[in-house]
């Protein structure tokens, strides 16, 4: 091998070597940082591990939001229709944030099976419902017609 | 009769655009001079057919012409006059309607300003962009048309514009964003005229570098503007939130800031032209991307509208011709290009190389956190969403290694530059960075960890290492002050824009540890200490405004225990759709930002709020403001006129 060639197979290898650690890397960080989510029904049913952050969505029960007279703690059940989880949150709620409504909420399960929730979404659109709740609702079959629809094509 | 006129001048304005796309695209592959000339004036109507398609639409909403579909979804009669107006964007179809006025906006300037280009490559850029106006056009006509009526049943009322958009950060953010994500599309259009052509030079490079340093501009002023806006407008002060419509917006701004050097290197020394080519190609792809992402509904975020899948398809399609074709051009014509020159080791080139490496790479890791979820939801593995610490965890080293090579890459001298020179130049800046450094950090009430450490010291860095290169300028001219004020005006832009780099990470870097936050139940009476401020709840108010009734709380602010002022943050119930917004009070500073919000009541005299300290906070805006005014210097150096004028002359 001339010397320019076995300097440019340097250059290959260290470029090789440097993609594959930056992508391992990568990877990992990724791995680290993912939020599944799940159904009221798979953390019923137990699918959902402990101690890991997840994501859980589902409409807000009615009348099932319980405030602390105290602080900020609040606790309520959300619904995919068949099944039921309670999360507790202590924090302000989002504006959208009310029984009926459809919101995600993120943290994780403790062993009573009650989601610790870090924080709970509610999108800025009263007729808008987040992707993975309207999936996890057709999927039991409870999927309601919002009203109000006609402008919101 | 007004919005059908609109809708007809849309389909006049999609027969031009074949037009454009075509007769000079042939003109110029054949030589045929006539029909190269069609351009200009073909790009000229098609604006103006775009402009009062716009204006109709406007006049509609004006009007309160609800029997208009997309003016019932986004206004109301109770909707002041401004922001009637700004809801021409509000929405899907409206928004891209301005995005179509921007994009001709943008093919008229090219059209108007590029009168010292050669005939053929003026014909083939403004037919490339004629190309891309063919794409959106039909997009609207066909998915999304502002103007289709509700007949016959008219509504009595509109449905009122989404509270969270009536301000004026939303006034201002989309046409800014739109500005720098369709500008790279004039990039995108030299860059395929060069392929084609056959032509990647120097000049092609310095024809294209002020209009792509003006698109980078406005994409960080866009992007500035939304994250202001977020931050006191979503009512929870943050700043930046790695959301995917972020992220579609920073991905193009990271490769447009590759770009920007590139052509800088590429127009200078006549090197790295088709990697330079590549990434003009990548910034408009991925402007094109964020739009996909952003209007096709495949995100769970704000900025998504309720929409159908045929919109997410026909962008798909559209991104699929745009990026396959350009890269099958790109790899039947770049391996014809030839460097025009070599470079060292230790040069400016190779840092400017390393500077665009990060970059992409930065790139590379936003796209795969923001594809990766919809990935796994394509191949039915699951739900899954990408958190922040995945994109701090690799933001802040790479951002870290590429601040800290900016501060060599200015010092570095083209083509080649001995070691011992360059310690010789480093060495005092690396120094005096250490001790102002050191001399921060002891200012700081307590120590902030490694990376906040290590992103002072960097800012301090970028500024000594700029001053060692003012300096080196100043001392080979006699007058210091003159020497100072002689410099280009490229040259000032360049280091206002350094600068605000160097501003923006102090920013992040105080902001993201200094900031003091809690989340009260308060009762009036009860207080609240950061630091030298004192937060004292004095109870609610009944406000009612034009189109909201408001729960307006009274926050009296103690500094140092004497009373500084008073804030109010607000509860407004927005009476046409029944939302409920936060409106968060702002005391705002240059070191620091007092910050309260309300939320919701919690029985009795008691509210839940929620009271927030944040240092520095307005210096990432700051620093967002320095680098757009900074790019605009840079662009409209007059080196470029004159030169562009000598090149007529040689031709």
């Amino acid at each position: 091998m001339n010397p320019k060639r076995k300097q440019r197979l340097l250059i290959v290898l260290f470029i090789v070597v440097g993609v594959g650690v930056a992508v391992g890397l990568t990877l990992f960080a990724l791995n680290q940082n993912i939020n599944l989510f799940y159904s009221p029904s798979q953390i019923a049913e137990g699918e959902a591990p402990q101690g890991t952050r997840i994501r859980a969505g589902g409409m807000v029960v009615d009348g099932s939001v319980q405030r602390s007279t105290e602080s900020l703690a609040v606790s309520f059940d959300i619904t995919d229709y068949d099944k039921v989880v309670r999360v507790e949150y202590t924090g302000i709620l989002p504006d959208l944030f009310r029984e009926g409504q459809g919101i995600v909420a993120q943290g994780e399960l403790d062993s009573r099976g009650v989601l610790q929730a870090v924080e709970v979404l509610a999108k800025h659109d009263e007729n808008y419902m987040p992707p993975e709740v309207a999936e996890a609702l057709e999927k039991a079959g409870k999927m309601p017609k919002p009203a109000g629809q006609e402008f919101n094509k | 009769m007004i919005p059908e006129l609109g809708q007809y001048a849309l389909i006049l304005t999609a027969c031009l655009a074949v037009l454009l796309g075509t007769i000079p695209m042939i003109g110029a592959t054949v030589g045929n001079a006539l029909w190269c000339s069609y351009a200009r004036p073909l790009a000229i109507a098609m604006f103006g057919f775009v402009l009062f398609s716009f204006l109709c639409l406007s006049w509609s909403f004006l009007q309160s012409d609800f029997s208009v579909a997309y003016v019932a979804s986004n206004s109301n009669t109770a909707l002041p006059w401004y922001y009637r107006l700004s809801a021409v964007w509000g929405g899907h179809e409206g928004s891209l309607l301005l995005w179509l006025l921007i994009l001709t906006g943008w093919t008229l300037a090219v059209a108007l300003k590029s009168g010292n280009l050669p005939e053929d490559i003026q014909a083939r850029v403004l037919s490339v962009m004629g190309l891309i106006t063919i794409g959106f056009t039909l997009f609207i006509l066909f998915t999304s048309s502002p103007f289709e009526r509700y007949l016959p049943r008219i509504p009595e009322q509109g449905a009122d514009l989404n509270p969270l958009l009536q301000d004026i950060g939303l006034i201002m953010h989309p046409p800014m964003l739109y500005m720098g994500y369709v500008g790279f599309s004039v990039a995108f259009a030299f860059a395929i005229a060069a392929l084609l052509s056959g032509r990647l030079d120097t000049a092609w490079a310095r024809w294209s570098r002020p209009w792509t340093v003006v698109a980078w501009a406005f994409l960080t002023l866009g992007i500035a503007l939304g994250s202001w806006w977020a931050y006191y407008e979503l009512g929870w002060g943050g700043w930046w939130f790695w959301d995917p419509v972020e992220n579609a917006s920073l991905m193009p701004w990271l490769i447009g800031t590759a770009l920007v050097h590139s052509l800088a290197v590429t127009e200078k020394r006549g090197v790295f032209k088709s990697w330079t080519v590549l990434l003009a190609i990548f910034a408009f792809s991925l402007s094109l991307l964020g739009t996909f992402l952003v209007r096709s509904g495949v995100l769970t975020s704000v900025h998504a509208f309720a929409s159908d899948p045929d919109r997410g398809f026909f962008i798909l399609a559209l991104l699929a011709i745009s990026i396959g074709g350009s890269l099958l051009l790109y790899a039947i014509k770049a391996s014809h290009v030839k460097s025009e020159s070599s470079f060292g080791l230790l040069s400016r080139e190779s840092f400017m190389l390393i500077n665009n490496v990060l970059l992409t790479v930065c790139c590379a890791t936003v796209l795969l956190g923001t594809l990766y979820p919809l990935l796994v939801d394509a191949l039915n593995l699951g739900k899954i969403s990408v958190g922040p610490p995945y994109f701090n965890a690799l933001f802040v080293p790479l951002g870290s290694l590429l601040v800290l090579t900016m501060g060599v890459g200015v010092l570095l001298r083209w083509k080649q530059t001995s070691l011992q020179l360059l310690i010789g130049q480093l060495w005092l800046p690396g120094v005096l960075a250490v001790l102002a450094g050191a001399l921060s950090l002891y200012l700081l009430p307590y120590w902030p960890g490694f990376w906040v450490s290590a992103g002072l010291l960097l800012a301090w860095w970028v500024v000594f290492t700029g001053g060692r290169d003012l300096a080196n300028r100043m001392r080979n001219k006699s007058a210091g002050l003159s020497a100072l004020l002689g410099q280009s005006r490229a040259y000032y832009g360049m280091v206002l824009a350094h600068g605000g780099i160097a501003v923006l990470v102090v920013g992040i870097a105080l902001v993201s540890t200094f900031s003091e936050h809690s989340d009260l139940r308060m009762e009036p009476g009860d207080r609240k200490q950061f630091y030298d401020y004192e937060f004292v709840f004095d109870g609610i108010r009944k406000v009612d405004g034009p189109n909201f009734h408001s729960d307006t709380g009274v926050i009296r602010v103690l500094y140092q225990g004497e009373p500084y002022t008073e804030m109010y943050p607000e509860k407004r119930l927005y009476t046409a759709r029944g939302n409920v917004m936060t409106e968060a009070a702002i005391d705002p500073g240059l070191f620091r930002d007092l910050y309260v919000a309300l939320g919701e009541s919690l029985g009795g005299d008691a509210w839940a709020v929620r009271v927030q300290y944040k240092p520095f906070v307005r210096w990432l805006w700051l620093g967002g403001l320095m680098m757009t005014i900074g790019g605009l210097l840079a662009a409209t150096d007059p080196r470029y006129r004159k030169q562009a004028r000598r090149d007529l002359a040689g031709a």
